[in-house]
């Protein structure tokens, strides 16, 4: 058997024609890919094998793990084309094909695996700490391609445990392909698709990863109030179990819309409730498109927070009744009336939001943060107001901005040695643009978590179906993109840029099934990859979450999680 | 028309000239040579060849042969009523060399020596003709043995081998697949072999 000795000397056994041998090299560069004529021995047909399938080649020092990129028909003798010989004959059939007319594959190799898997060169024997390393070399003439064993794609992609989340599978294969949760959340993530492509049910699947893996807390805007209790399968007109659902204890909803929450059934935490005195004028400048304000308007709440104060100046302001008392103020601030009356008409439009009070001791902002400082995840449901853009935007800036200077403080005294490193969060945004665009990613918050907050345990993932409308600077520091089929020009370019074999890649997006397939790439996978996401929403699918999810506790850091063997032997050295 | 191999030994005649790569033989008896393409040894340990051309000439090369049968009712008569003839003329074949056996191995390459003249040469009998041809390296140098055996005569030993084999349309497959390995830049002659293989 080709890959037939497995890891650590287990035996195993390829699924299907898995691991095969496909042909050997006879050509081709690192850039173009290697040109690989299939089995002359004619029992490899083309038909066998098909684009974006994995393969592995077997070089003399090194093994290869490359993907096809395109498959052709190839032939010894021009004069075959001319004179075809007679192919209903047996003989002439069998003897040709392979020989005279033969198939080549084209590979791309992207990595170098760790060592010789199961194969007896050098002796090498992988483990699966071992991780692959991008190709820097090709193999050599003749080097043997083997179709990709489920030990290769494990090798590669890791298999399923508490570091590794399984995310769907590859084409044509019935192995598991595995996000590597660590690296996934320790930069932002980007996942994108036009509207109907299945961004909310991957997104669901990366949140549960998440979820299982531990790595981090997430805090979810949740627009459409999609994620925490329920949502919907539209394609199959069911509902679909939320985060909440699945995992009761390490969830924490919280709602705007109480109301909304008790008709859909939502077994909610918290009610968030927001005083005027936390909005900024820095919310304001946000919200400068949404509300129609001009540059003169938004910038006006500045002087007023500058003549009211923070906590007070958006009570003053809106209880400023009738055009006289809004010039009066327009003159003693100095700023132009009309702009100032602008505002004034919007923001009373704002403060008659329920959510907003003139004064609640009610601190939604550190309710959430306590809930993520104890490694629960905050899906914050939208009701009603998922559907206004200004809501939306207004909340997820206010408390995004109060995680991150709380976030900030919290690991400069860790740095200082004065307390425990925060646990990372994971922010979930949806039409991340309005938020990312390059006219405001600049003065929003999010724009400075996408950027630096790396460095404070706070990352974002962007959900998106216009990517290309997302400030460049903010998209080049996505760590993980995911992204469902794209098929305007401008949105490709933009979630491709950046990155290496780009030109291959187009290829492979825009010929995405429009369900339940995604190109994955960037750190959490250590190769491109497509896959066909995985199920979501059938009894079998919320079995394996749980499972995954009971594999480990909620390691928060810091935080000493105790096997019960470790308890037991503390105890007995305590005891004696 | 298939002449498959024969069960047993037989002698048929003796080299009279020989080089590296051909050697040609003189048959004992007036047409008693072995069919195209058949294999035959020569000389002990034995070298091994391809009849690729067979002629019956008269021996005397200054001696044309004249038409004899103009009264004869058929071609035995002419025969019978010219006992001479058998003395005249005689059947010599050509056979390419493409392998030999030492110390009990069989190689599918030129011997280091010609056969010598005189040799005896004898049928190959079926079982090691099937011992010999289950390598098929006897295909390489028949295919690109400086285009000395013809198409005809390459199609005519892959047949007459695969008539000693036990299923004789996979080992045509298989003989087929080494020419055309073998001639991948010459898809006419390719075919033509392949055509002589079917008929």
């Amino acid at each position: 058997m080709i890959n037939g000795a497995g890891v650590n000397g287990q035996s195993w056994e390829p699924a299907g024609p898995a691991g095969r041998e496909l042909g050997h090299v006879v050509g081709g560069s690192l850039g173009q890919g290697i040109e690989v004529r299939l089995d002359p021995t004619g029992l490899v047909s083309v038909e066998d094998v098909k684009v974006g399938s994995f393969v592995t080649i077997q070089g003399n020092r090194s093994r290869f793990f490359g993907v096809v990129t395109d498959i052709a028909l190839g032939t010894s003798d021009a004069r075959l084309k001319n004179a075809p010989p007679p192919m209903d004959d047996d003989l002439v059939g069998q003897v040709l094909a392979g020989t005279v007319a033969y198939g080549t594959v084209s590979v791309l190799p992207h990595l170098t695996m760790p060592a010789v898997v199961g194969g007896s060169v050098n002796g090498g024997r992988a483990s699966l700490e071992d991780s692959p390393v991008a190709a820097k070399t090709i193999p050599s003439h003749f080097a043997k391609v083997y179709a990709a064993s489920q030990q290769d794609v494990f090798t590669v992609f890791g298999q399923e445990d508490d570091r590794h989340f399984w995310i769907g599978n590859p084409l044509d294969m019935d192995t598991k392909v595995c996000l590597d949760l660590g690296e996934l959340v320790k930069r932002s993530i980007g996942v994108f698709g036009k509207s109907g492509t299945g961004k909310t049910f991957l997104t669901r699947l990366l949140l549960v990863g998440i979820l299982q893996g531990g790595q981090a807390s997430t805090l979810i805007f949740d627009m459409h109030s999609e994620y925490g209790w329920s949502g919907q399968d539209t394609d199959r007109g069911i509902s679909v179990k939320g985060l909440k659902q699945l995992f009761p204890s390490r969830v924490s909803t919280f709602t705007l819309d109480e109301e909304s929450s008790r008709w859909r059934g939502s077994s909610t935490d918290e009610v968030v409730r927001i005083g005027y005195g936390e909005i900024e004028p820095e919310d304001v400048a946000l919200l400068r498109e949404t509300l129609n304000l001009s540059d003169v308007a938004a910038s006006a709440a500045y002087n007023l927070q500058q003549r009211f104060g923070q906590r007070a100046w958006m009570k003053e302001f809106l209880a400023l009744q009738g055009q006289t008392d809004i010039t009066d103020l327009a003159n003693q601030i100095g700023v132009q009336s009309q702009a100032l009356g602008a505002l004034h008409n919007r923001l009373r439009r704002i403060g008659r939001f329920a959510f907003l009070e003139e004064d609640t001791r009610y601190d939604a902002a550190a309710r959430i943060i306590e809930h993520l400082e104890r490694g629960k995840h905050v899906v914050l449901e939208f009701g009603r107001y998922g559907n206004d853009l200004t809501a939306y935007i207004l909340l997820s800036n206010l408390l995004s901005r109060r995680i991150h200077d709380r976030y900030v403080e919290l690991k400069e005294k860790a740095d200082g040695g004065q307390g425990r490193e925060p646990n990372p969060v994971v922010i979930v945004i949806e039409e991340a643009h309005k938020f990312l665009n390059p006219s405001v990613a600049s003065q929003t918050i999010f724009g400075i978590i996408a950027r630096e907050l790396r460095k404070y345990n706070v990352t974002l993932m962007v959900i998106d179906q216009r990517p290309s409308a997302i400030d460049s600077e903010v998209m080049s520091q996505l760590g993980t993109r995911l992204t469902c089929l794209l098929d305007n020009e401008r949105d490709i370019d933009a979630v491709l840029s950046g990155t290496a074999g780009s030109r291959q890649l187009r290829g492979v997006l825009s010929r995405l099934e429009a369900k339940q397939q995604a190109l994955i790439f960037g750190h959490a996978v250590p190769m491109p990859v497509v896959v066909h996401t995985r199920e979501y929403g059938s009894g079998q699918s919320y079995a394996e979450f749980n499972a995954g999810a009971g594999r480990k506790a909620v390691n928060i850091p810091g935080v000493q999680v105790e096997t019960r063997e470790e308890r037991l032997q503390r105890e007995i050295d305590e005891l004696f | 028309m298939t002449h498959p191999p024969a069960l047993a030994k037989e002698r048929l005649g003796e080299v009279v000239s020989a080089n590296s790569t051909t050697f040609v033989a003189q048959c004992y008896e007036l047409y008693g040579s072995p069919p195209l393409g058949g294999l035959v040894q020569a000389g002990n340990p034995p070298i091994f060849g391809v009849v690729c051309e067979v002629r019956t000439e008269p021996l005397d090369p200054s001696r044309p042969v004249l038409a004899r049968g103009e009264t004869a009712a058929d071609e035995e008569e002419v025969y019978r009523d010219n006992p001479q003839i058998n003395r005249l003329l005689t059947t010599r074949f050509d056979a390419l060399v493409v392998g030999y056996r030492a110390e009990e191995m069989y190689h599918h390459r030129l011997p280091p020596f010609p056969p010598r003249v005189h040799s005896f040469v004898y049928s190959c009998p079926q079982d090691e003709a099937g011992i010999f041809a289950e390598d098929l390296g006897f295909l390489r140098i028949l295919a690109r043995g400086g285009g000395q055996a013809s198409e005809e005569a390459i199609g005519a030993a892959v047949q007459w081998v695969s008539a000693a084999c036990p299923d004789p349309f996979s080992f045509q497959v298989r003989a087929g697949r080494v020419l055309a390995a073998e001639l991948s830049g010459d898809l006419p002659r390719l075919n033509a072999i392949l055509r002589r293989i079917e008929s």
